[in-house]
């Protein structure tokens, strides 16, 4: 009988290995005090594939496989959550987080996986010959700072020379990423750009506000997250600064962020990597995943902003696993074959509406040269009495002419740190 | 007067209701270390344990929704009424003081007698407990709260002070919920120390604070006073919650709140309630007065580091800090 309960288990694992052969890890944070981002993308992330399984029997006929990893949002978690995933035969890393990111890419790089950071971790990671196998597309952290200056220059008649800004940045790594960029933006543009940075968590920001009001910037850009970001919606509302000239960048821009603060928060912008509508594919998802039981979470999160980020997320997956497969000419594919699927990845307007969510981000290609797509974004505006973002304006084109020599400078930078040669695989 | 120095009052104004605000956190630790000499790290874990509790009650959710909805696939979120603030609040409090019975009776009734360190790190894995309890009882979503709090700067005031420093000078803020939370803090002080003056119970605490086994030798019951004990701070840390997450909404981070009252403990002592005022209060106009003069030359960000650095130099000249029990050391 031990013999049969045995071979039966050994049977059922290889069945299982074999009929779930691409493997895509989540590492997720749904507890903590990051959970209320973390579990919308999460539950984006993973109806996608769900649905991917349930309508088309997942992509070229191989069912997709989600392998769900707590963080917590906490760097070493994740580096664990990695650790013991990644001999499942995973695919590709989301870390969704900046200092995962960081910690992943020389990691990722040997074991040969590839990491997709999208619109977060290390910028310069869009210089392709130097970070082989880490892929920012469609934008990220100064392609946002960009967009932000030139939405500002769209709002002033191309004129910001007598326009103050100030950055309210969480003080780490990931809120002083923009500094460089704004501060280049600034000496091109002539505005003027003053500085505030927040103590992580942000609970408390009561100094930063009451300079804020005593300088009376024209505009205020923040690079918040967590309860920095509703503890500055509110002490912005408190001074009365106007909410139309409050913008946060992309991770200062969910609907949990601007809730707390109730109707005093209506009119608050922030950017946004993909566009926020009610698409088909989200009706797809409620009644072949949700409905059917399948779902990551209860539904309560579909539609979101951070929901349809994930979904996105992981929709540029299945799209490059889809031409990984095609490249190859096989269905069952590997970690480096997703590479060449990702690297040679086409995303399009006609693409994007085949897949029901047309325009939900911007058209791009990726190449061996270029991993960040085409670093655009848009702005989206909070309408506190229906309690949605809208969108404000199309798909804003960054400044690449400041934005590619600093990118370039930092791949450089790095690549001569790790004694790497830049070049193509 | 000059405009820098208007807002240099306005600085100081604001940094002592945000003292307010810590010393509200801070009083709980003391209450709690005061008459049973637990430092009890899951005081920040509470305000928010509170804090979700009064938040699910008011909106009628359903505890432990998510879990029962996991295990018997059903699809249950909301009872479908809603509940008054006061007696939601009321509700709460009543829900602290079972979370004060069941802690004592599974948990600290055994460790009568251990090490310090021990009981501190109970408290240690009782933070961590109930930040999951309070996760899987209403979910991990950032919650709107509501009581009716008031909100943003008051007009008032702003008004009445707009022309004393020139058109440079746009009037003092004070937000209007730092100005409830002084009040709450002020009446909360008072009848802490009305109760413990004035009430049997609280002569009781009293005693027990001072020696517990000499109340115990004239029939005080210790399990009874521990249980008022972190019932008191449960209301406290209930208080905390709501000021704090009103702030922010209430979520996972409130329970951070507890790095806030670490300076202040250290400043005002672990053992004394004025302490705790008066610490919050330094802590406060210190760390914001410093962010206003001395922040912008050394890049800012500087609150939280200052307010230990003063802490610090606190404990250098009086390591039991300002209110704190002389320590004695017979030879």
């Amino acid at each position: 009988m031990k013999r049969t309960f045995t071979a039966a288990a050994v049977a059922a694992l290889m069945t299982g290995s074999a009929s779930a052969d691409l493997v895509i890890p989540d590492l997720s944070y749904r507890t903590g005090p990051y959970a209320a981002g973390g579990i919308p993308f999460s539950d984006g992330y993973q109806d996608y594939f769900a649905l991917l399984n349930a309508r088309d029997g997942g992509i070229g006929g191989e069912e997709i496989r989600v392998v769900e990893c707590e963080t917590g949002y906490n760097t070493e978690k994740g580096v664990e959550c990695y650790e013991s995933t990644k001999g499942e035969g995973a695919l590709v890393y989301q870390p969704l987080s900046t200092g995962i990111t960081y910690q992943l890419i020389p990691k990722a790089t040997a074991d040969g996986i590839p990491l997709h950071t999208m619109g977060y971790g290390r910028t310069s990671a869009a210089d392709g010959e130097v970070f082989n196998w880490t892929f920012n597309y469609p934008a990220n952290y100064w392609d946002a700072a960009s967009v932000a200056v030139n939405y500002l220059l769209d709002e002033n008649g191309d004129d910001l020379s007598e326009t103050s800004v100030a950055l309210v940045y969480h003080d780490s790594a990931y809120g002083a990423e923009p500094i460089r960029t704004l501060e280049e933006l600034s000496a091109k543009h002539g505005f003027d750009l003053s500085l505030f940075p927040v103590t992580p968590p942000g609970q408390e920001q009561k100094s930063t506000w009451l300079q804020i009001r005593r300088e009376r910037p024209d505009y205020v850009v923040m690079w918040g997250w967590g309860v920095m970001n509703q503890v500055a919606i509110q002490e912005a509302a408190n001074i009365n600064f106007p909410m139309e000239n409050f913008i946060g960048n992309w991770w200062a821009g969910a609907e949990h962020d601007v809730t707390p603060a109730g109707a005093a928060a209506d009119g608050y912008k922030a950017l946004n990597m993909n566009r926020i509508q009610d698409y088909p594919v989200l009706g797809e998802i409620q009644t072949q995943v949700i409905d059917a039981g399948m779902g990551a979470g209860d539904g309560t999160n579909v539609g979101k902003v951070l929901y349809v980020r994930g979904m996105y997320a992981a929709m540029l997956a299945a799209e490059a696993i889809a031409n990984a497969q095609e490249i190859h000419g096989v269905s069952d594919i590997t970690a480096a074959q997703m590479r060449d699927g990702m690297e040679q990845l086409e995303i399009t307007e006609a693409r994007m509406e085949e897949l029901g969510m047309a325009g939900v981000g911007p058209s791009f290609s990726v190449s061996c040269e270029n991993h960040g797509g085409s670093g655009e974004g848009l702005v989206q505006q909070w309408n506190a009495s229906d309690g949605v973002f809208e969108p404000l304006t199309d798909f804003i084109t960054p400044d690449d002419a400041v934005i590619d020599p600093l990118v370039e400078a930092d791949a450089a930078a790095f690549a001569e740190e790790n004694g790497i040669s830049p070049g193509c695989l | 007067m000059s405009a820098d120095f208007l807002y240099g009052i306005e600085v100081l104004i604001n940094g002592l209701m945000a003292g307010v605000l810590y010393a509200l956190v801070a009083l709980g630790f003391v209450l709690i270390f005061k008459a049973s000499g637990i430092f009890n790290y899951a005081q920040g874990v509470m305000a928010l344990f509170a804090a979700l509790t009064l938040v699910g009650v008011m909106e009628g959710q359903i505890p432990f929704s998510h879990l029962i909805n996991a295990i018997f696939g059903t699809d249950l979120h909301y009872f479908g009424w809603t509940v008054p603030a006061l007696l939601a609040i009321l509700v709460t409090l009543a829900v602290m003081v079972l979370f004060a019975w069941v802690v004592h009776t599974f948990v600290f009734r055994h460790l009568v007698g251990q090490e310090p360190i021990i009981l501190f790190m109970a408290t240690i894995g009782l933070a961590y407990f109930l930040e999951g309890v309070g996760d899987l009882m209403w979910g991990s979503d950032i919650k709107t709260l509501d009581i009716g709090l008031p909100q943003g700067g008051s007009m008032f005031v702003e008004d009445l002070t707009v022309g004393l420093g020139g058109e440079d000078f746009y009037g003092f803020f004070i937000d209007k919920l730092d100005m409830v939370a002084t009040v709450v803090a002020a009446v909360l002080v008072i009848a802490l120390i009305a109760f413990a003056q004035y009430t049997k119970q609280g002569r009781a605490m009293r005693a027990v604070a001072d020696d517990h086994q000499a109340a115990l030798s004239v029939g005080i019951s210790l399990n009874f006073i521990w249980v008022l004990v972190w019932s008191l701070a449960g209301l406290v840390a209930l208080v905390a919650g709501v000021m704090w997450g009103a702030k922010s909404g209430v979520q996972f981070s409130l329970s951070l709140i507890a790095l806030k009252a670490l300076p202040v403990l250290m400043l005002g002592g672990f053992t004394s309630i004025p302490g705790a005022i008066v610490g919050g209060l330094i802590i406060g106009v210190g760390e914001k007065l410093f962010e206003y003069s001395i922040g912008p030359l050394i890049g800012g960000a500087t609150e939280t580091w200052f307010a230990y650095v003063l802490a610090l130099i606190f404990l250098v000249f009086r390591p039991q800090g300002l209110f704190g029990e002389k320590i004695i050391e017979r030879v």
